[in-house]
């Protein structure tokens, strides 16, 4: 009865090893292609504030204070660069996400990389001008051009998506024909089709190792969190003011603000 | 002959005329591209033309659950007796008598065309219907609710089924559908087009002189055969009220402030009035705009510009002329090709 007794000790103390490794060093799994979910967060605030649709007033660096009542953006082309330097790319098709204030779950933008230690993400903010001039049925999903009027992220008139969407009230703003005191900033532009034009197409890098580099792992879901503030939109190389432009769309004015925007997302920390 | 050979005989001769009978009533002419035309810029290779298709894109055209209210479809302002544009109106009143700002422009061989719209804003011809079905003047309408709607109204799913494989009505299928119908309206069967094929017609002599004329003076943009060459220029209108710069919305390049596209010149007896804001009722009125009123401004196309003054000159007979050659282009048989009508066959 020892020796058996003695393997079953062995065995035990084997697996308490195994398992003591394992939650210790957590390296990745021998299978280089095994993928795991890796989330990022886009957490929109206004300032030291959180950004509240309608109900919170904020002010910008002009003086003005102002509500949102929409705000929405495209997230695509994702990319993360682990601690060797070696870059993934999430496959196109499944790289296209619309953060929406109104959607909490949008929030969360969810892709499968490789399992790994990521220290550098980078995304378009926008959609690239590939996709852009794709045929119709490759736009399926948020590049679906079917959306409604006022959550709508597509031009008819001047085929393109609108990358960034903020819309709300100011009492700086003039007042509009339907009666209300808005502002209204639609900013895309992919670079033209036939003739080259305005390109908002942004791409912006992040280095994950200040607040906490993403572990990637099957059975667990690394959380990049980032803070996106809608201040930075505002507050920026150029200041801008909700009375002097309360509409801007497609039109050369829309680079600072895009150049504006690119500063709004800061790593705040990882959840691994 | 026996009987029984009788009957094989009979039972040969009924089947080679099933057989031959049959096909041709069911036979549908999909996309040609007419002799002397170029090669089409639409990508066929995504979208092939089918009959189903066509007819639900037909039906989808006419369709006035496409607008916020039913009220309005796409034939609304592009009337096939027209050419499909909306005759005597400079620009359209869409839903709620909401007026836009350009004159409608023809639907027809548009599986020619490079971009659509006056400013060439739209790349695609399956994304075109996407800025008539959204803006507020026109049909005011989402997607979103279009394609509701279509679901819930019987026979869509079937045609969609029929056109596609199953009964799913999204997006891509719908202007798919639409595309195959708007690629069909080919006008090629004008005089000047039965004169080029040598098909027994001669000019006479007016028409004759007139074509030289319209060699000289108008075939650099208006290029043959389909007289257009799908670019934007300044034909010295000078800004309207509301002062619509054109091509400049889209490309944001001062180069191209009051450029609109060059239409084509075929079937001009149905598509007055003339212009991208539908300003002159008479083609005497456009002869009238290039030999004496062309304005110069910054961008006025060079081409307009020759001689020292802008304009084109040309005597009251060679206008005369002229006239009679632009007549030739018109094509009866498309504004009354029964395929292309509200109550097809």
């Amino acid at each position: 009865m020892l020796p058996f007794k003695y393997t079953i000790y062995s065995f035990l103390l084997l697996l308490i090893t195994f398992t003591a490794c394992k939650k210790e060093d957590n390296t990745p799994s021998a299978d280089t292609n095994a993928k795991a979910t890796l989330s990022i967060q886009f957490d929109n605030i206004a300032g030291d504030k959180n950004l509240q649709l309608n109900t919170g007033v904020y002010t910008n660096a002009a003086g003005e204070p102002f509500s949102v009542s929409l705000l929405q953006y495209y997230v695509s082309n994702i990319q993360v660069k682990n601690s060797k330097g070696v870059t993934y790319t999430v496959p196109q098709d499944d790289s296209y996400f619309l953060v929406s204030e109104a959607n909490a779950a949008s929030q969360f933008v969810k892709v499968k990389v490789p399992e790994g230690d990521y220290n550098t993400l980078t995304f378009v903010l926008g959609v690239d001008s590939l996709r852009s001039t794709m045929d119709i049925s490759k736009r399926t999903g948020v590049l679906n051009p079917s959306g409604g009027m006022d959550d709508a992220m597509y031009w008819g008139w001047n085929s393109g998506y609108i990358f960034f969407k903020m819309e709300g009230t100011a009492a700086a703003a003039p007042v509009d024909p339907s009666g209300q005191r808005k502002f209204r900033y639609h900013i895309g532009g992919f670079g033209g089709y036939s003739a080259p034009t305005l390109n908002n197409i942004k791409t912006i890098t992040i280095d994950l190792t200040a607040g906490g580099i993403a572990k990637v792992r099957q059975g667990s879901e690394a959380n990049i969190h980032l803070m996106a503030d809608i201040l930075k939109m505002f507050n920026g190389a150029t200041n801008i003011s909700i009375a002097a432009n309360p509409t801007v769309m497609f039109s050369e004015f829309s680079r600072s603000i895009a150049a504006n925007y690119i500063q709004m997302f800061h790593h705040d920390h990882t959840e691994n | 002959m026996s009987r029984q050979q009788w009957m094989i005989l009979s039972a040969m001769v009924l089947f080679l005329l099933a057989c031959s009978k049959a096909p041709q009533l069911a036979a549908f002419i999909g996309f040609r591209q007419p002799a002397g035309f170029p090669a089409p810029a639409y990508k066929f290779e995504n979208n092939q033309v089918t009959s189903a298709g066509f007819e639900l894109g037909r039906k989808l055209f006419y369709e006035p659950r496409l607008s916020r209210n039913n009220t309005i479809s796409c034939g609304f302002c592009h009337l096939q007796t027209s050419a499909f544009t909306h005759h005597g109106h400079d620009v359209s009143h869409g839903i709620d008598d909401r007026l836009g700002s350009r004159n409608s422009p023809p639907i027809m061989n548009l599986a020619w065309s490079t971009t659509f719209m006056w400013d060439g804003g739209v790349f695609d011809l399956d994304l075109q219907p996407v800025a008539p079905i959204t803006n507020p003047v026109e049909m005011d309408e989402s997607l979103d609710n279009v394609l509701q709607r279509l679901r819930n109204t019987a026979p869509y799913p079937a045609l969609f089924q029929k056109a596609f494989g199953s009964a799913d009505i999204t997006t891509a299928r719908m202007m798919k559908a639409l595309s195959q119908f708007m690629v069909m309206l080919v006008s090629d069967q004008s005089k000047y087009d039965s004169v080029k094929r040598q098909q027994g017609v001669q000019f006479t002599t007016e028409e004759q002189q007139g074509y030289a004329l319209y060699q000289q003076h108008c075939s650099n943009c208006h290029r043959e055969p389909l007289f257009t060459d799908y670019s934007f220029r300044n034909n010295g209108l000078g800004a309207g009220p509301n002062n619509d710069e054109g091509r400049y919305a889209v490309t944001l390049d001062p180069v191209d402030k009051y450029r609109f596209k060059v239409p084509s010149l075929r079937n001009l007896a149905y598509t007055a009035p003339y212009m991208h804001d539908g300003r002159f009722y008479t083609l005497a009125a456009v002869l009238r705009h290039y030999t004496s009123e062309v304005q110069d401004m910054p961008t006025l196309d060079p081409l307009l510009k020759q001689h020292g003054q802008p304009g084109i000159t040309l005597t009251s007979t060679e206008q005369t002329q002229l006239l009679a050659f632009l007549q030739t282009l018109n094509d009866p048989s498309f504004i009354s090709d029964k395929r292309f009508s509200e109550e097809a066959p």
